[in-house]
């Protein structure tokens, strides 16, 4: 079954870049990308950029709004994801917990709506 | 006969469903079934006698439900699933054989901690337990849709995010134990203590997670935390008759009247304990039930030894560094020490912050500044105790200490 890690992060609380923080960061997703390899997992994955770059869309009654900001203000914002294919709940649940960003944010796991 | 077969139905449950849940990969279809083979024994039964396996017959006869059942109904994608495996596995075994036990991984389902406790608890009395939803909604107070409702939830759940049907591997086993444990004493507790206005149900909780540890225990005999939770429990069974007074105000551990404690209780946990100590790996209810092992052993209260009572607290924060095993270990401390020297703990801001709105923080403040001799500030640390709790026991309790302060009781009605 797939699965979708959605990275929320605590901007207040994240490592900015050029601190050594962020550096060991950057270390941990590449060992963290590496055991998902290792493992022989099948998967895709991001990081996006911060949400005062994001731009909303929506069509009614065929005319399209465009707004500029994100789908919701909130204090976490989504900063990367996953999809992994994982064969029970539990190794997916162990693999969000390894995302290096849990330390900081939180990772949320849903299972992919499979059509 | 019908007390006979219910018998033997309870008995068997369990581990019919649990055998069943792993057979057809669904919780609804298991329990349907089930539901439909137990129909059929009711009236094969009766006339060609019980079987000498009724597991293993009841489980058959469910199989041959759970595939008419399929047939009948519009086969739904996760149907067809359950069918072709279904398929696969027809043939294996017949009803004479005894079926193997999938009861642990049932256990484990239903405590997933991906699922919200009270679907966890819901989920393990209805099928460990063979409560009913409305049973269980009644001693939780909990309304009945609202239950049926979080229950569909936690199923659809373990079958659409794919909760796995099996026991945790060996180096997650400890981590989801305590969940499973945590489970059944909430159960306990909900029959100990049962929520203020809680209507009476017909099973007793308490019995229902003493069986339940039970098949845990029995399940996985070399886990020491299952076992010292059963001895804990006993603990706790056997002071049930001295828990309240003739008015139903509960009575401090301090003045039971100790004879009233069923020896017979206390005899079983301390054998419970010991078993559990051999095992030489310490854990959490290990070290809890301790604690409440040298409560029971002190003759009188005066006689308690708190000094060792404030050392398994020290170590129990260990394993659990919460507010409330703080709060505890100040009244041990308080009683080891002296009672100002508790309170310096309580009154820690830190622990004051986090137990804010906590009535039993309020009345533990209260009782220790009473001992202190602090009778005005006690007064006032009961009334905040008592604008906390809508417990009517709880009440009558905190009016109590207030009148034997010498003080006016609370001016709200």
């Amino acid at each position: 079954m797939r699965y979708m890690l959605i990275i929320h992060n605590d901007p207040e609380l994240h490592p900015t870049p050029g601190s050594p923080e962020w550096d060991q960061l950057m270390a941990d997703y590449g060992e963290f990308s590496k055991q998902l390899v290792d493992r022989g997992l099948t998967f895709t994955g991001d990081p996006l950029n911060d949400p005062s770059t994001a731009t909303t869309v929506r069509v009614r009654d065929g005319e399209t709004l465009t707004v500029d900001g994100p789908f919701a203000e909130t204090k976490e914002w989504m900063s990367g994801y996953y999809v992994v294919d994982f064969d029970s709940l539990d190794n997916a649940l162990a693999a969000a917990a390894m995302v290096p960003s849990a330390k900081y944010g939180s990772v949320e796991v849903r299972p992919l709506a499979e059509m | 006969m019908d007390e006979a077969l219910e018998a033997v139905y309870r008995a068997d449950r369990g581990r019919v469903l649990a055998r069943l849940i792993g057979i057809l990969g669904d919780f609804d279809l298991a329990e349907e079934a089930l539901q439909d083979a137990w129909v059929a024994a009711t009236v094969s039964w009766p006339t060609a006698g019980i079987p000498d396996n009724p597991a293993g017959w009841l489980v058959t006869a469910a199989r041959r439900k759970a595939v008419d059942r399929i047939r009948s109904v519009t086969a739904s994608a996760r149907r067809q699933r359950a069918w072709g495996e279904l398929a696969i596995t027809w043939d294996l075994g017949g009803d004479s054989e005894p079926i193997p036990d999938d009861r642990l991984r049932l256990i484990f389902t239903c405590c997933h901690p991906a699922l919200s406790l009270e679907a966890q608890v819901a989920l393990t009395l209805r099928s460990l337990g063979g409560l009913s939803t409305e049973e269980v909604a009644k001693a939780f107070l909990i309304s009945e849709t609202a239950l049926a409702q979080r229950v569909v939830r936690a199923k659809r759940k373990i079958r659409e995010a794919g909760i796995a049907y099996r026991v945790p591997s060996p180096d997650e086993l400890a981590g989801r134990l305590g969940a499973v444990l945590a489970v059944i004493y909430l159960v306990f507790n909900a029959g100990y203590l049962p929520p203020s206005g809680a209507e009476l149900v017909k099973v007793d909780l308490c019995d229902e997670a003493l069986r339940l540890c039970g098949v845990v225990i029995e399940l996985l005999p070399h886990e020491p935390e299952p076992v010292a939770l059963a001895a804990m429990m006993r603990f706790q069974h056997a002071r049930r008759q001295a828990r309240l007074d003739d008015e139903g105000v509960p009575v401090t551990l301090e003045d039971q009247d100790r004879s009233r404690w069923d020896r017979t209780e206390v005899a079983a946990g301390l054998a419970l304990l010991e078993r559990a100590q051999d095992m030489e790996r310490e854990g959490p209810y290990g070290i809890k039930a301790c604690i409440a092992a040298l409560h029971v052993a002190a003759p009188r209260s005066d006689l308690t030894d708190w000094a060792a009572i404030v050392r398994l607290y020290d170590r129990l924060l260990a394993w659990e560094p919460t507010a409330v095993v703080r709060l505890n270990r100040a009244v041990a401390v308080a009683m080891a020490d002296s009672p100002s020297a508790g309170l310096a703990l309580v009154d820690d801001p830190d622990l004051a912050r986090e137990l804010e709105g906590y009535h039993l923080y309020a009345a533990t403040r209260a009782d220790l500044l009473r001992r202190s001799g602090r009778l005005d500030e006690a007064a006032a640390s009961y009334r905040r105790a008592r604008e906390q709790t809508r417990n009517g026991a709880e009440h009558r309790f905190i009016d109590r200490r207030l009148g034997e302060l010498g003080v006016l009781g609370p001016d709200v009605g």
